[in-house]
């Protein structure tokens, strides 16, 4: 996106680059049904899902924005200047000389592969995974295992996406919600037969390209009884050329004894507006996990939920943000408890550098019919300088006996005695800073697999350096 | 960066060369030198024209009754930024070390003994302990696990503390014993060339104390100099120092031998309070 094309009145300069990309498809600025019209013809959509986006279109049009709880700076967003919808880009030649080179440090810093810096720099326009992964690839496909782009996914399995597309989180569950449905390309569609029991976590690496990295990606996994599945998306370096809008829907539905566990790391530039919808739905025994890392961003709204319908099911969130300058992690969970037996476990761990803002809210709901449900709930806040700002708002409603529910928050900042004593043993303040910020999530980053704790670790160590003097 | 932080040469030569750095003649006494120092905290003075010097290889001991500022020297010589530095100077080697940050001290071989050390949750002692080890070499080597823990494991069976010791969080939930113990383990592993311990016996019990005091004993040597802050004489029992000093109003007001300590031990501290009392009306 151009600046003059900029949705959002923002300072550029910081962490943030992008070049002139000329596109094949554009939906132009602003959206109307001619938009929605024109995104399912290039798309050559099916006439459901032209018509569930039409129908997601007015939804969205009718719906307020939720002003009344959230940031106020949601009203910067100015719709009317948005581009909907481009694919097809060619970028004028570059190499990576005309990479700038404080991308590249960091790059460099966070260990990226060779190959993977190229694209996510933009040098090249497709990165390709193909070959790097054709063999976990080829693996699953043997089981049986469907992982393909969701247009793929509702052209080739009608029959199971259309089944649960858009049933976990319905069009109308918030404006942004809406606003996917009614504009989304882009997102995985993922199929796990019953019993299969995926090893390798499956990464939204895998099938890389512009699109993936698009504004309004939509993500539909289903993991059938007794089946098990990791998926990993994001990554932790920047990202050239985003959007300054971004709004994505992701689906889980874990049947019967099944598990799923989804971890995002994700780094975004300083200008974005990241408001994600992430909801899993756990029948019987089913397990869904979401690990969550939220870095960058000027506004990040997500609170990954688990709707326990099934008889002793279990919800997981386990959530990171880190509020540098200028910025507001508004994060969370819900837990929906709709079945005896049903457990729930949110950690949350955030950080507010300099003038950034972490603010939590859990929604735990159980009600009064229900049986033996429990939850459990940790949210720490960890705050650097006298700037940084954290606030909770915990929602928990319990109704009912037998039913339990445990909630802790904790406070703390890094105290000059402790940096004091840390310098003695020799390391910088930077360094002393990073490593109490590494030590304050550290029990929640060893449940990351390994190359993301790995990154994390690095990409913290690289936002500190800014917060001392 | 400081790149140049070996910059004394004669040091240089002698770890290139592998020989003592004793073969050469240094420009300048290997000591810990304190001139006339004045320190403030909040306007208020409390080091008021210390002067002291502790030779690369001795051990100095500092007495003195409570307020009279040890500590504040202690915390002072390691850069702590409550402290105001109003007057005086402080070498190591014949370096300025008032110019230096706190960890630019401590990689330059400063080390203090905290009093009161801090908590770093979450942070393991073996991944702290590797953080600094790793900040004291040449930018782009890397430290070697392999060496590094059995380094550690070597140090920790000398304090007699336990290896599942190093998956702890430094001092998180410790007793009193087992933080200075953990700042023992520092000091052996860091090989600092002057290392100040701020009463390190206090909150030990006796064999706790004589733990510690094997450990410091053990580092004893030709390259370390030790200047040992206490309250009491009962530490001194185990670390005997080279020389003893009398610190009271901000200021030594007598050094002797050992054996001061003892007539301290009997004599309590207020005859030196009218000592200096009297010195402040020479």
């Amino acid at each position: 996106m151009k600046t003059e094309t900029s949705a959002v009145d923002i300072n550029r300069n910081i962490g943030d680059f992008s070049y002139d990309v000329t596109h094949a498809y554009d939906a132009g600025t602003g959206l109307s049904e001619k938009t929605i019209h024109y995104i399912s013809d290039v798309k050559q959509d099916p006439d459901w899902v032209r018509e569930f986006r039409l129908k997601a279109l007015k939804t969205f049009l009718e719906k307020p924005m939720p002003t009344h709880w959230a940031s106020k700076d949601l009203e910067a967003i100015d719709f009317d200047k948005i581009r909907y919808y481009l694919s097809g880009g060619t970028q004028a030649k570059r190499t990576w000389e005309e990479v700038p080179e404080d991308v590249k440090r960091t790059f460099e810093r966070l260990g990226i592969p060779e190959q993977e810096r190229k694209f996510l720099a933009g040098v090249e326009a497709q990165f390709d995974s193909e070959a790097v992964y054709s063999n976990i690839k080829k693996a699953v496909g043997e089981q049986g295992v469907i992982f393909v782009g969701s247009a793929e996914g509702l052209k080739e399995h009608p029959e199971i996406f259309r089944k649960w597309f858009g049933k976990v989180i319905p069009t109308g569950d918030n404006k942004f919600s809406a606003l996917n449905s009614a504009v989304f390309s882009g997102g995985s569609f993922i199929y796990v037969p019953p019993g299969v029991k995926v090893k390798h976590p499956l990464q939204a690496y895998f099938r890389i390209n512009a699109e993936n990295f698009g504004q309004f990606e939509r993500t539909l996994i289903i993991v059938d009884e007794g089946a098990e599945l990791t998926y990993m998306e994001g990554c932790t370096a920047p990202k050239f050329n985003t959007a300054t809008l971004h709004s994505a829907v992701v689906e889980l539905v874990a049947m019967k004894d099944a598990k799923i566990q989804y971890i995002t790391v994700q780094n975004w530039s300083a200008n974005v507006f990241n408001l994600v919808t992430k909801r899993g739905l756990a029948h019987e025994n089913a397990e869904v996990k979401w690990i969550d890392c939220n870095i960058g961003s000027r506004l990040t709204m997500k609170y990954p939920g688990v709707i326990m319908k099934g008889r002793k099911a279990r919800g997981e969130v386990l959530s990171i943000a880190l509020a540098n300058d200028g910025q507001h992690q508004d994060t969370g969970a819900k837990m929906v408890h709709a079945a005896d037996e049903t457990t729930s476990n949110i950690i949350s761990k955030s950080i507010s550098i300099g003038t950034g803002r972490a603010t939590y809210r859990g929604l735990v709901h159980v009600p009064k019919h229900l049986k033996n449900c429990k939850n459990n709930t940790e949210c720490d806040a960890l705050l650097i300088n006298s700037t940084s700002r954290t606030d909770t708002y915990p929602a928990i409603t319990v109704r009912g006996t037998g039913n339990a529910v445990q909630h802790e928050a904790s406070v703390s900042q890094v105290s000059a005695e402790q940096i004091f004593y840390m310098q003695q043993r020799g390391l910088s303040k930077a360094q002393a800073m990073s490593l109490s910020v590494n030590g304050f999530v550290n029990d929640l980053v060893r449940q990351f697999p390994m190359e993301y704790s790995v990154e994390l670790k690095r990409l913290i160590e690289l936002e500190m350096e800014g917060s001392v003097g | 960066m400081d790149e140049n932080w070996r910059g004394n040469l004669p040091q240089i030569a002698a770890r290139k060369t592998g020989k003592s750095r004793y073969s050469f003649v240094p420009l300048f006494m290997n000591e810990l030198n304190i001139q006339n120092l004045r320190v403030e905290i909040a306007d208020r003075e409390i080091v008021r024209g210390l002067s002291l010097t502790v030779p690369c290889g001795e051990v100095h001991a500092i007495m003195g009754p409570n307020g009279s500022g040890k500590s504040t020297l202690a915390k002072v010589l390691a850069g702590h930024p409550d402290y105001h530095v109003t007057g005086g100077a402080v070498t190591m080697d014949g370096e300025n070390v008032l110019e230096l940050e706190p960890d630019e001290r401590a990689r330059h071989g400063l080390f203090l003994a905290f009093q009161y050390p801090s908590e770093v949750p979450g942070v393991t002692i073996a991944n702290f302990l590797r953080a600094a080890v790793q900040a004291r070499m040449p930018e782009g080597e890397e430290l070697e696990a392999t060496d590094y823990y059995a380094k550690l494991y070597e140090k920790m069976e000398l304090l007699g503390m336990d290896r599942s010791f190093t998956s702890r969080s430094v001092n998180e939930g410790f007793s009193g014993g087992e933080k200075k113990r953990t700042e023992i383990l520092q000091l052996a592993m860091l090989e600092p060339k002057y290392a100040v311990l701020d009463e390190t016996d206090s909150g030990l019990d006796i064999d706790a104390l004589k733990t510690v005091a094997h450990g410091v004993n053990s580092l004893r040597g030709p390259n370390l100099g030790i200047l040992l802050i206490t309250h009491y004489q009962r530490l001194l029992n185990y670390i005997v120092p080279d020389h003893v000093h009398v610190m009271v109003a901000g200021r030594i007001v007598r050094s002797g031998r050992k054996e001061l300590a003892l007539e301290l031990e009997e004599r309590g501290y207020d005859w030196t309070r009218e000592e200096a009392g009297e010195m402040a009306v020479r």
